[in-house]
């Protein structure tokens, strides 16, 4: 018996050390009507953990560690969740405000910034501990607060965001995190409801709901001011109704243009960012809601508000026009490509699954069991400028 | 005929009352998630107000109904009507009254 023990301990740690996990090909699939996410293994296509008690995940998003250990897991009870990839366990868990949105983290790794509805605003924590580093108050108006959206990180440890009830884009900069420092744009335009940051981290664009365009800020020349990218797009046109605001964070920026939704019209625009002038409108099934470039940007994929949402479609980069049209299943809320683009992910809510597709050749490679799935986030978002 | 196919039309309405449970389930899945993309899941408020029973109180069904169908110009609340039949805007409204109905 006690020759045993010996072999036994050389076999369990031999076992250790033959299946240490990676995270370099993982991904986080939000369930949201349950509260819960599965930890996936994209190489392997298939469910690795599942993790229970993340609260109202309507609108979850999710960040990275830089050393892709953690995923940051943002709900709409205002909760931040910080989930371990390797121990198949929440790490910490805070509920930061009643109401929030999104969040990013900074560019050094340190800090969480959170988005709110309710109180307006914007708080950094600590990614370590998740402690409170920075309460920024969205306040305009003589202390009116406004929702915060389309947060964003920057290069010089800054976040930009703006806010929807004051239109108004501000710069935050935590390179000295006791005091922050914040730069404000006023009369950006009505109602900006998300923005994107281009992947060089230069360009901060939020889109407008309240009046025709997009909002522009180049980071490299602040002193200039926020700019009007197409003021006049559809100004005289009779608005189609939105049933779901389109996103932006998934940026689709291909060479020198820039794919985003039209708002109130079937549409997805093709910017050109030299001149920010329109090269073309594309028609497209509904009302856009993601437009995500695949990571080499010959395709550009877009979903669809209800009640198109069944359908996805691709654009093809090199004509600017539609070239494929496919049907997943009920309710296609969001997409993810693997980091070089070979497989993009759906997850189809109504259906329960996750559908998974060869961009190539456009044929479905498998679909995987997942509650009521709304977001796909993987690991390799860990090193890119606004994901 | 004409004032006769108007009367059963208006009497039809009134009858009318639940919707069959299929389109009750239907319903419901569009409050949770369609509703829900703007209200939240849980009807608390997201980009548009919450509708719990205390932030509803004090506004008429017919009022409410009208916001579901027509949706609020200058805001982001869209029309439903495309989708939803006066009967089923006022149940939904009910829904939202009850909320463990
Ligand atoms: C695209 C976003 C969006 C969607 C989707 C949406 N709403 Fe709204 N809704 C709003 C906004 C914004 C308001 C507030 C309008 C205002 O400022 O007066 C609102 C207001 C309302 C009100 C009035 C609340 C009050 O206190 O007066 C009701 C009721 C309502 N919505 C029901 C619904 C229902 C039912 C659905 C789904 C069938 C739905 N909404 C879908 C954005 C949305």
């Amino acid at each position: 018996m006690k020759k045993l023990i010996p072999i036994l301990g050389f076999v369990l740690s031999l076992n250790a050390a033959a299946e240490p996990r990676a995270t370099g090909d993982l991904g986080v699939v939000i369930e949201r009507e349950d509260g819960k996410a599965m930890i996936i293994n994209t190489t392997e296509r298939k469910q690795l953990a599942e993790i229970e008690g993340l609260g109202d995940l309507s609108h979850a998003s999710v960040v990275f560690s830089r050393d892709q250990r953690y995923a940051y897991v943002f709900g709409r009870d205002g909760g931040l969740t910080k989930v371990d990839l390797l121990g198949d366990a929440i790490a910490r868990r805070i509920v930061q405000a009643g109401n929030s949105i999104g969040g990013a983290i900074s560019q050094d790794g340190r800090f969480i910034a959170v988005s709110n509805y309710t109180p307006g605003g914007v708080k950094v924590f600590s990614s370590d501990t998740l402690e409170l580093v920075a309460d920024i108050p969205a306040e305009y108006d003589n202390g009116k607060l406004s929702k915060v959206v389309g947060l964003a990180d920057a290069p010089g440890q800054r976040f930009v965001f703006s806010l929807f009830d004051a239109g108004e884009i501000w710069v935050l900069d935590l390179n000295n995190p006791q005091q922050p420092a914040i730069e404000k744009f006023r009369n950006i335009g009505k109602q900006p409801y998300d923005a994107l940051i281009s992947p060089d981290g230069r360009y901060y664009i939020a889109g407008l709901f309240g009046e025709p365009g997009l909002a522009l800020l180049d980071l490299w020349n602040r002193q200039d001011g926020v700019k009007r990218v197409l003021p006049e797009y559809g100004k005289t046109d009779e608005k189609l109704p939105v049933y779901k605001m389109p996103h932006l964070e998934g940026w689709a920026i291909a060479g020198d243009y820039l794919f985003v939704p039209a708002v109130g019209k079937h549409e997805v625009l093709v910017i050109d960012k030299r001149q920010w002038q329109l090269v073309k409108a594309i028609p497209t099934a509904g009302q856009p809601v993601f437009v995500m470039a695949r990571p080499d940007a010959r395709q550009i994929w877009v979903n669809f508000a209800f009640p198109d949402n069944g359908q996805v479609q691709v654009i093809d980069a090199k004509d600017l026009s539609v070239s494929k049209t496919l049907a997943p299943g009920k309710a296609v809320l969001h997409m993810e490509f693997t980091p070089r683009g070979e497989q993009v992910w759906l997850a189809v809510r109504d259906d329960n699954q996750i559908v998974v597709y060869d961009t190539e050749t456009l044929a479905e490679i498998t679909r995987l069991p997942a509650k009521t799935p709304s977001g796909i986030f993987f690991s390799a978002r860990a090193h890119q400028i606004g994901l | 005929m004409k004032k006769l196919l108007l009367l059963i039309l208006v009497s039809s309405t009134a009858l009318a009352g639940e919707p069959s449970a299929d389109r009750q389930a239907v319903l419901r899945n569009m409050l949770k998630h369609d509703c829900g993309a703007c209200h939240g899941l849980t009807l608390k408020g997201g980009l548009g107000p919450a509708l719990l029973p205390e932030a509803l109180a004090g506004k008429s069904d017919d009022f409410l109904a009208d916001t579901i169908l027509n949706g609020r110009t200058g805001t982001a609340m869209p029309p439903w009507q495309q989708f939803i039949n006066r009967d089923e805007a006022l149940w939904l409204v009910n829904i939202l009254r009850n909320p463990e109905h």
